[in-house]
């Protein structure tokens, strides 16, 4: 067992882990927060996807003991103040999740293409940018959609706001 | 997975002196590969090294026309990075369409050179350019470390700390996706220097990453697209599986040159 | 229609919790005292168990217990069933051989559950269930479906000679079709091969087994589209527990697309162990264990005669299929090759002899059962390949011989069973071609032609039965179950209104659609209207979600619900107000007398039905109804696809340029709703035909896609954003006018997206999943 510490949506947190947990089982079955999802064995669904230190990365490839000490951002941590984060706004104003399973990746993923791209985002580089997510019930129309519109949203906020 | 003891290295002699200390220790940079392998118990070290805090094998130079890339930089790094873009606009391209950007985020050069995964992308670039793979005991040239499938001519605990090459004339990359795994199923690097031509094969060949001879020489008279039209390649060098014959690697490994030569700059 | 009610784009009331992360789904649930399973599980596709030692596993760190199939026998667990009886041709009833939920004497695929570990975490549950050692002694194995029927095969169970499952068939007489086709001007003849899907919901299968020793009782959470139905079967089949000492909670599930409906070996398992080890016992799937046992879905081969007169009109149908239904009989298995599949195969057309016969059959394989469509996708790719070949052949247009050839007046009866009860199959073709610019693609094509793209472009007009009822048509056809669905709506003191359902939600937006209907009937806010599903201590009974049946059935209950609820409320509030309860309306949240200013507020009626102290004499108190609606037919919705195509000849890679549906679904309660199911219908469709394919190695059975590396999901740069229309014809059969639009995406796409690659190429002999490597051989093939 290894004790590690880590920033959790803002709060550190620590927990005696076995080496080989993965930050994931760590964020869900330690911490309780059970929006992180796992969907396949191979690093390739995206349903893990967190922020760790401001960039996307996969829970479920990455142990939880790599990640000590690191800045960690869920899905739990996107919404401020009971408001709606801009890009879960845009999904549920477009119908971008159905049964919710891939939607905590999903979004993790956006905000972090937004963050690279902000405004500058088309369909093609937001098609592209969704290859580690992998989503079985919108075929994926709408969630592009979402995006689009709350990078759209975001830059015009930002230009607002300078 | 199955247990393992993790230990973080602070420094390249910290990672060595780490790698002597259980039955199987393995260093892990980005862990893309190597952490999904382990979750489907087809690795089990009883060790790993993490090499992603070592900050001398971290960052990205160019100078005089030679360009350094430290072994635990990311390919979102690369990807990204201006001194690349200015130097070799190929490589940031193959850097990125490595994975999806989730993997980028994680997965480094030293990584994924050091696998050589017979479907990765890196080492195709490295043979092309011609690259001296950079350890902390010596520099391997890229012709002589790929040995074979995931083989290397790295020693039990050598551990790669950079990777430089002379900034090309020319070069372009071309891959076709796997439409499952999204690795290449081919991807051709070629590269244009005073020194010839080199033309860097992954996905395709049946020993793993390979340089294309015929192809070299066709190129090196004429840097064209039709100056392959003549060049075969033999479906007996290539790998065969549910997802492309022999056959159908051969044809795209033309086609996939041929691009990456439209497409060099 | 109101900002709310029918026929409103009302954002999904269950959305928050999805996109904050507060989704509850069974993997997340923790009960106190819970550990964790891992099966031990077949590595060969046939083999017979000769000896199980648990005793080194038993003796590994956390281990609690470890258990065969030896011991669920002893303990009375019974055999999985198929729930739908189907006789063959000869009268003998299908030959159903038993499925152990844990073997314990043959395995027949690779996966089959051998022994389950319980275990502290499920990393000691799995390093226990490595060290469980089975003695197998290996057979031979078939894979596939027409091999298996060939002499000398390997035998997979004693019940069913030649691995012959049923051969059934349907329609006018063998002879009457053959002899319409001897006799007719041209006739089309094509094999087709329907391909072997893993339907992949993204959220794995899991199941969480509480056994409480004090009250005898059992609580499963499992993710299920039809928990009651779970309950039913684990009761009455399994003799896990009778109903009331039972539980079943499907809560939050992530898709399901058919693979949720079956029981499977792993919940009956969880439960089982949670009495034997004494322990709550969680097992959540990864990825490889989907793909090696979800009810995989489609496998079908088929030939098929389509015969035309003179004038291009079809005079007959004949279609030999041989479906794969893998090692065992799934729960619904014997009813998607026959009952949803050959009673399709009028398609949109008028075609007045039409002879079907299917022959089921056992393989080494993972079994396989209903996904998105069961059945429909199959017979409209049968259909619409064929239809479009037969075109190219007769030299006509793919649009005008369907159009000459399309069913135009209703009812019509088929020669297989099915009454359609209205269409208009004309609205559909003519809107799509329009969206498509149908004219317009010669142009296109020499365009592409100068950037070396080869241009195609393709056509599918689908129809499918959905609503899956009514029950004594169903009976008589051979289920097992009635296909009613129930309701109840309770209204609460203060006029809050709980929707209860035997519906129900993994994705569908139920909790949104089912409170509109609610909200348009008594002018109340949506957020005053919750919907309930999921839990049998919540719900009395229900058929739970699939064959695009919970509009059409599961909310034409809550109309009969809601029905007895005004019929009350109007009663209440006429003694109120003292008027005639025939000139009571309610709507916008009251009770008005007509062409008066009298009003009494909604929640007063109902708080009058709860104090109770001033009702019309005789009224029992309280405002709660309930209802069971059995439909009278299918709905048939249908509409037509275009799918416009460029292929890069030199890697056979496909794009879609566009994609186009066209669909009548009949009145829709959410159109937005509506859209997002057949933007994801029709991704798994292409999904189907451009990339998905089950493949296992045909001679040790092993699967070769049990994977993402290996098996080809659609991601959001393989497809289009899609263009969707609907042209609406209210199915007569039900209060709301519905059809189901659940499954028309994945049953329209598939031959659209072929008919256009085929089309492009100009080689007709190209199979789903059309890979760029098969593309590319069929591109040299034709040159």
């Amino acid at each position: 067992m290894t004790k590690v510490t880590m920033t959790v949506n803002g709060r550190q947190v620590s927990g005696d882990v076995e080496d080989r947990t993965l930050l994931v089982q760590f964020i869900r079955e330690k911490l309780g927060l059970t929006g992180t999802h796992v969907g396949c064995d191979t690093s390739q669904c995206g349903t893990c996807v967190v922020h760790m230190d401001g960039r996307s990365i996969k829970s479920c490839s990455t142990l939880a003991v790599q990640a000590a000490g690191s800045e960690i951002l869920t899905i739990e941590g996107l919404a401020r103040d009971g408001e709606l984060h801009p890009v879960q706004a845009a999904f549920k104003a477009h119908h971008g999740l159905q049964c919710g399973f891939c939607t905590p990746g999903m979004v993790m993923t956006a905000v972090d293409m937004i963050n690279r791209y902000g405004g500058a985002l088309d369909e093609k580089t937001v098609r592209e940018n969704l290859e580690g997510n992998i989503c079985r019930c919108t075929g994926y129309h709408n969630i592009v959609k979402a995006i689009l519109a709350a990078a759209a949203e975001m830059s015009a906020g930002r230009q607002a706001a300078e | 997975m199955y247990a393992t003891n993790y230990h973080r290295a602070s420094s390249v002699a910290d990672a060595v002196r780490l790698k002597g200390t259980g039955e199987e220790t393995k260093y892990v940079s980005g862990g893309m590969t190597l952490i999904p392998t382990m979750k489907q118990r087809l690795a089990a070290p009883s060790d790993l090294v993490d090499l992603r805090h070592v900050a001398e094998m971290k960052g990205i130079t160019v100078s005089g026309g030679t360009v350094r890339i430290g072994a635990a930089t990311t390919h979102a790094e690369v990807a990204s990075s201006a001194e690349i873009k200015a130097a070799c606009p190929a490589l940031s391209h193959l850097a990125s369409l490595i994975g999806d950007p989730h993997v980028r985020h994680m997965g480094t050069v030293g990584g994924s050179v050091a696998n050589n995964d017979p479907a990765a992308d890196y080492p195709s670039a490295m043979l092309a350019l011609g690259a001296m793979i950079v350890t902390d005991r010596r520099r391997i040239a890229a012709d002589d470390f790929f040995t074979g499938l995931f083989e290397t001519a790295l020693n039990e605990d050598e551990i790669i700390v950079a990777v430089e090459f002379a900034a090309p004339e020319k070069a372009g990359y071309s891959k076709f996706p796997n439409p499952a795994s999204r690795y290449a199923m081919t991807g051709v690097f070629v590269a244009k220097s005073a020194s010839g031509v080199r033309v860097g094969v992954t996905g395709a060949g049946s020993d793993g990453v390979f340089r294309h001879s015929g192809m070299e020489q066709a190129l090196a008279g004429n840097f064209s697209p039709d100056a392959l039209s003549g060049v075969t390649t033999d479906p007996a060098d290539m790998l065969s599986d549910l997802h492309g014959s022999a056959e159908y690697r051969a044809n795209l490994v033309n086609v996939m040159a041929r691009r990456a030569v439209a497409a060099a700059t | 229609m109101g900002v709310e009610g029918i026929g409103a784009r009302v954002a999904r009331k269950e959305d928050k919790r999805f996109l904050t992360g507060k989704g509850r789904y069974t993997d997340d649930m923790v009960v106190p005292g819970m550990k964790y399973a891992a099966f031990v599980r077949s590595p060969h596709a046939h083999a017979k168990i000769k000896r199980i030692d648990a005793s080194a596993a038993e003796k590994m760190p956390g281990v609690i217990a470890v258990l065969n199939g030896q011991q669920m026998l002893d303990d009375g667990i019974g055999n999985l069933i198929c729930g739908w009886m189907i006789h063959s041709k000869d009268g003998s009833p299908m030959k159903m051989g038993a499925w152990r939920p844990l073997a314990h004497e043959t395995v027949r695929y690779v996966g089959d559950a051998v022994a389950v570990v319980v275990a502290d975490s499920v990393g000691e549950a799995r390093d226990a269930a490595e060290q469980v050692v089975v003695d197998y002694e290996e057979l031979p194995a078939v894979t596939d479906a027409a091999t298996a029927l060939t002499a000398g095969q390997p035998q997979l169970h004693p019940e069913a000679a030649g691995n012959l499952i049923y051969d059934w068939a349907i329609g006018t007489s063998e002879a009457e079709t053959d002899a319409a086709i001897a006799a007719a001007a041209h006739v089309t003849e094509m094999t087709i091969l329907n391909n072997r899907l893993a339907p992949n919901p993204m959220e794995p299968r899991a199941a969480l087994g509480v056994y409480d020793s004090a009250e005898d009782h059992y609580t499963c959470y499992t993710t299920s589209q039809n928990p009651h139905v779970a309950r039913l079967v684990m009761s009455a089949f399994y003799n896990v527990a009778p109903e009331n000492k039972l539980r079943v909670i499907a809560p939050d599930v992530g898709g399901g697309f058919g693979s949720k409906i079956f029981i499977y070996p792993e919940e009956i398992v969880c439960l089982w162990a949670s009495k034997r080890a004494g322990v709550p016992v969680k097992w959540t799937s990864d990825r490889t264990e989907a793909f090696l046992t979800d009810a995989h879905g489609r496998d079908h081969r088929s030939t098929v005669k389509m015969a035309f007169d003179k004038d291009n009109r079809i005079t007959a149908l004949k279609v030999d299929t041989i479906a794969n239904f893998g090692a065992y009989m799934s729960l619904f298995s014997s009813s998607v090759p026959t009952y949803l599949y050959a009673t399709l195969l009028s398609g949109q057309y008028a075609i007045p002899a039409i002879h079907a016969n299917v022959r089921a059959v056992y393989t080494n394989t993972t079994p396989v059962d209903a996904y998105r469509g069961a059945g429909r996708p199959e017979a409209t790719y049968l259909l619409e390949r064929t239809i479009e070949t037969a075109a190219r052949e007769l030299g006509v247009s793919p649009a005008e011989l369907r159009r000459k050839n399309f069913i135009r007046s209703f009812p019509y009866q088929t020669p297989v069973i099915m009454n359609y009860d209205a269409g208009n199959y004309e609205a559909s073709l003519e809107a799509s071609m329009k969206q498509a610019d149908w004219a317009g693609f010669p142009a296109r094509k020499a365009e592409a032609e100068k950037r070396g793209k080869k241009r195609g472009i393709g056509m599918s007009c689908y129809i499918e039965a959905c609503g899956i009822a009514p029950s004594a048509a169903v009976g008589s056809l051979g289920a097992g179950v009635g296909l009613w669905e129930s309701a109840e709506v309770r209204v609460n003191a203060v006029g809050t209104i709980e929707v209860l359902t035997g519906s129900h939600s993994h994705g569908q937006g139920h909790e949104t659609t089912f409170a509109q209907l609610v909200a348009d009937r008594f002018g109340v806010p949506i957020d005053s209207v919750s919907v309930v599903h999921g839990d049998t201590d919540k719900v009395q009974m229900g058929m739970g979600t699939y064959g695009s049946r919970s509009g059409a059935v599961g909310m034409s209950a809550i109309v009969k619900a809601l029905d007895k609820v005004e019929a009350k409320a109007k009663k209440i509030a006429a003694h109120l107000m003292e008027a005639d309860e025939s000139d009571i309306v309610i709507e916008n949240g009251e009770a008005k007398v007509a062409g008066t200013d009298k009003t009494v507020p909604w929640f007063q009626v109902a708080l009058s039905a709860y104090t109770a102290h001033n009702l019309p004499g005789g009224m029992e108190p309280g405002l709660k109804e309930g209802a069971f609606y059995d439909p009278t037919n299918f709905t048939f919705p249908a509409g037509c696809y275009i799918c416009e195509v460029e292929i890069d000849q030199e890697t056979g890679k496909t794009d879609i340029i566009q994609f186009v549906a066209a669909d009548d679904f009949g009145n829709i309660i959410n159109p937005m709703i509506v859209e997002g199911q057949v933007h994801g219908g029709i991704a798994q469709g292409i999904g189907q035909a451009l990339l998905e394919g089950v493949h296992y190695d045909a001679q040790s059975g092993q699967l070769l896609t049990a994977s993402y590396m290996d098996y080809a999901m659609p991601r959001a740069d393989d497809l289009p954003s899609f263009q969707v229309s609907h042209q609406n014809t209210p199915c007569p059969g039900n209060p709301l006018g519905i059809k189901g639009c659940g499954e028309a995406g994945a049953i329209g796409s598939p031959p659209a997206l072929i008919n256009a690659i085929t089309d492009a190429i100009g080689n007709n002999d190209l199979s789903m999943p059309a890979t760029p490597q098969k593309v590319w051989a069929a591109i040299h093939a034709a040159h």
